[in-house]
């Protein structure tokens, strides 16, 4: 299982003036998890939205599983197994904690007018099906008891494991966290390494990763990609990584 | 404080004292054939005393409601246990009261179920997708329009044209849609408004085809089974609905059954509609009005499901576009003002955005304090506003506010 997943070539972006980034070009294998890391402004999260479909790239090529995928818009780059998360929360806040999972199976459920309006078997199966799997993502993330609760009142770290829930219940083959650490406390952060480790595993889900905390980094990644000002500066093993003059100068200046 | 409150006392009254002399203040007289301007100040400088002793003394009469206002009656939220029970029971009632009531109540009424099915159409697009439209009017002119053309240019009959005027005026809201997909919020709305205005421009000036200002008129009432509902027939020699039954004409029954009809709509609206919200393409409708970036992350195309929203919502008001055309046996421009689209919209906001229970209420309160306040007639249009923005200050969501979860999962 080291086939490519994920092949991005010579990406680039352009808004306007400014070049936030600049021909980045990285792999991503199955099951694997690989990080984008850099200092802020280093234009990862950009890479981000070119590769999910929020932004046309300006130039380069993006190949997921063989197909390229390269400036298709975003729900449909998502049919193609790549569901990403967001650097500030996005769920949807005034449905349930349910209805989010559901609204997530919205491609892979019975969701043509007639037989819903008619309740014909197929629909029926179908939403008994969406409902199980919801509740089994529940169980899973360990929320079953919020699940009539409105989205938006959860607390913060349950917020975030909902949206990885969410994106895992379209079952993707490319699971994208931005910033998933993000203002989550020592324990949370613990938890969340475990169950992205949990994830691949069970699931085979590979998971591209932008995040600012080194520990967690450095303890989940199977290889890193280092920016800085909209370049890649190297790509590597943590070990490879963390001895690297460059990146150590990227984030702590030159001497 | 005293002096700030005495400022604000004053420029209160000065502002009355602006706002009244035009609408009080000149008063037209008209003697024999003349028409002329009279000035009565008098009821200006009341006006503006009676405000300003009321910003004066504010402070001390707001004290006892101080309390009150944590204990402004709320209305409970929509109970969702024997709510089937309850709506078979109001069913019934609403199918038996016709015939224990006068004409004028039942006309009423049926205006009320016609506001209701627009209603709940535009809470579709407004409620569910959170999609803001001000030109809904115009959807229910396409509906209307199609059945008073079908008529007057191919002889259609209401029943053959109904499903017509409804797949029209869906056409034209999937037309629509395609302009203002990228569009939200307050640009959606100007858009929207720009359409309905269109769509009644269009129908004053294509004289030809539409009859322009006078519109059509004579168009035929709905057919019982094929028998028509009058006092004789349109052809020699073909029997009517009471010759048929053996009774004597009546008018009555034709308002009743109008009244029935508009009702049957009117349910099938909602029981579509409620459906519709617990079906994946509600939860889709109801997600992209939360986030629609997280929507498309997600693989739901925020395309089809905003242009579903439109085309199913203008449906409804095509058919109730249709039966409006069919009631008033003429369809004119007028009737498809700006303002009529503010009035849909007013139920959807009133009673609640996206609960149904609550347009309904919206619609009925609508509808018949109007009436019922004839009146009062001048002031409807304040009494109005000033209830729209009670509401907005004390309840926000609604009389009934759309009442979550439409889906449980069990412990």
């Amino acid at each position: 299982m080291s086939e490519t997943l994920l092949k991005v070539s010579g990406l680039t972006m352009r808004f306007g003036g400014l070049l936030a980034v600049d021909s980045v070009g990285f792999e991503v294998k199955n099951d694997e998890v690989f990080a984008i890391i850099g200092p802020n402004g280093a234009g990862k999260t950009t890479v981000f939205n070119c590769v999910g479909g929020f932004y046309r790239p300006t130039g380069g090529e993006i190949v997921m599983d063989g197909k390229p995928i390269t400036g298709f818009p975003s729900h449909k780059v998502a049919t193609h197994g790549l569901v990403r998360t967001f650097q500030n929360v996005r769920l949807f806040k005034q449905l349930t904690v349910l209805e989010n999972l559901l609204v997530a199976q919205h491609t892979q459920v019975e969701s043509r007018l007639l037989p819903g309006l008619l309740k014909l078997p197929s629909y029926r199966r179908s939403e008994e099906e969406a409902l199980e799997r919801a509740a089994k993502w529940l169980d899973f993330m360990d929320l079953r008891q919020y699940a009539n609760r409105e989205a938006g009142n959860l607390a913060y770290g349950h917020q975030r494991r909902l949206e990885i829930a969410r994106c895992m219940i379209t079952r993707p083959r490319l699971l994208m966290l931005d910033e998933p650490a993000a203002g989550l406390n020592p324990q949370e952060k613990r938890d969340l390494q475990a169950l992205i480790d949990q994830l691949r595993r069970e699931f085979g889900v590979a998971v591209l990763l932008i995040e600012h905390d080194m520990s967690l980094i450095m303890g989940i990644s199977d290889r890193i990609l280092v920016m800085e000002h909209g370049k890649p500066i190297t790509t590597g093993t943590p070990e490879q990584v963390r001895n690297d003059e460059r990146v150590i100068k990227a984030y702590l200046g030159e001497e | 404080m005293p002096t700030n409150t005495f400022k604000n006392a004053f420029m209160a009254a000065v502002f009355t004292a602006v706002i009244m002399m035009p609408v009080f203040g000149l008063q037209l007289m008209r003697q024999g054939a003349q028409t002329h301007l009279e000035a009565r100040w008098d009821l200006v400088a009341i006006a503006a005393a009676v405000v300003f002793v009321f910003q004066l003394l504010r402070p001390w009469l707001a004290k006892p409601f101080q309390r009150l206002k944590t204990s402004v009656p709320v209305l409970p939220a929509a109970p969702t246990k024997g709510r089937k029970w309850v709506f078979l029971l109001l069913l019934a009632a609403a199918i038996i009261w016709p015939f224990f009531s006068g004409r004028s109540s039942v006309d009423i009424a049926t205006l009320v179920m016609i506001y209701i099915m627009l209603g709940l159409g535009l809470n579709i697009v407004v409620g569910f997708a959170g999609l803001l439209d001000l030109g809904f009017v115009g959807f229910y002119a396409v509906g209307a329009y199609t059945y008073a053309l079908l008529y007057h240019w191919a002889g259609w009959g209401f029943w053959e044209a109904l499903p017509f005027s409804g797949a029209m005026a869906a056409l034209f809201g999937f037309l629509l849609g395609f302009p203002v997909l990228r569009l939200r919020g307050d640009y959606l709305a100007i858009v929207t408004l720009g359409f309905g205005e269109i769509i009644r421009l269009l129908l004053i000036n294509l004289n030809t085809l539409t009859g322009g200002p006078d519109g059509i008129s004579g168009i035929p009432k709905p057919t019982v089974f094929g028998y028509e509902m009058a006092r004789r027939s349109r052809e020699e020699g073909v029997e009517t609905f009471h010759q048929m039954m053996g009774w004597t004409f009546d008018n009555q029954h034709m308002v009743n059954y109008l009244y029935l009809m508009a009702l049957a709509l009117a349910v099938v609206t909602l029981i579509v509609s409620t459906r519709l919200i617990r079906m994946p393409i509600g939860r889709a409708w109801e997600a992209l009005r939360e986030d629609e970036i997280a929507c498309r992350s997600l693989g739901l195309n925020p395309t089809r499901i905003k242009l579903s929203a439109f085309t199913l919502g203008a449906m409804f008001a095509g058919f109730g576009g249709a039966f409006f055309a069919a009631r008033q046996g003429m369809v004119n421009p007028e009737s498809f003002t700006f303002i009529e689209s503010a009035l849909i919209l007013a139920i959807v906001v009133l009673g609640g955005m996206g609960s149904q229970v609550g347009v309904i209420l919206a619609a009925v309160l609508l509808t018949v304090l109007p009436e019922v306040a004839r009146e009062f007639a001048e002031y409807r249009m304040l009494i109005f506003g000033l209830v729209m923005v009670l509401m907005m200050m004390w309840r926000p969501q609604g009389l009934l506010p759309m009442k979550r979860p439409q889906v449980e999962l069990k412990q």
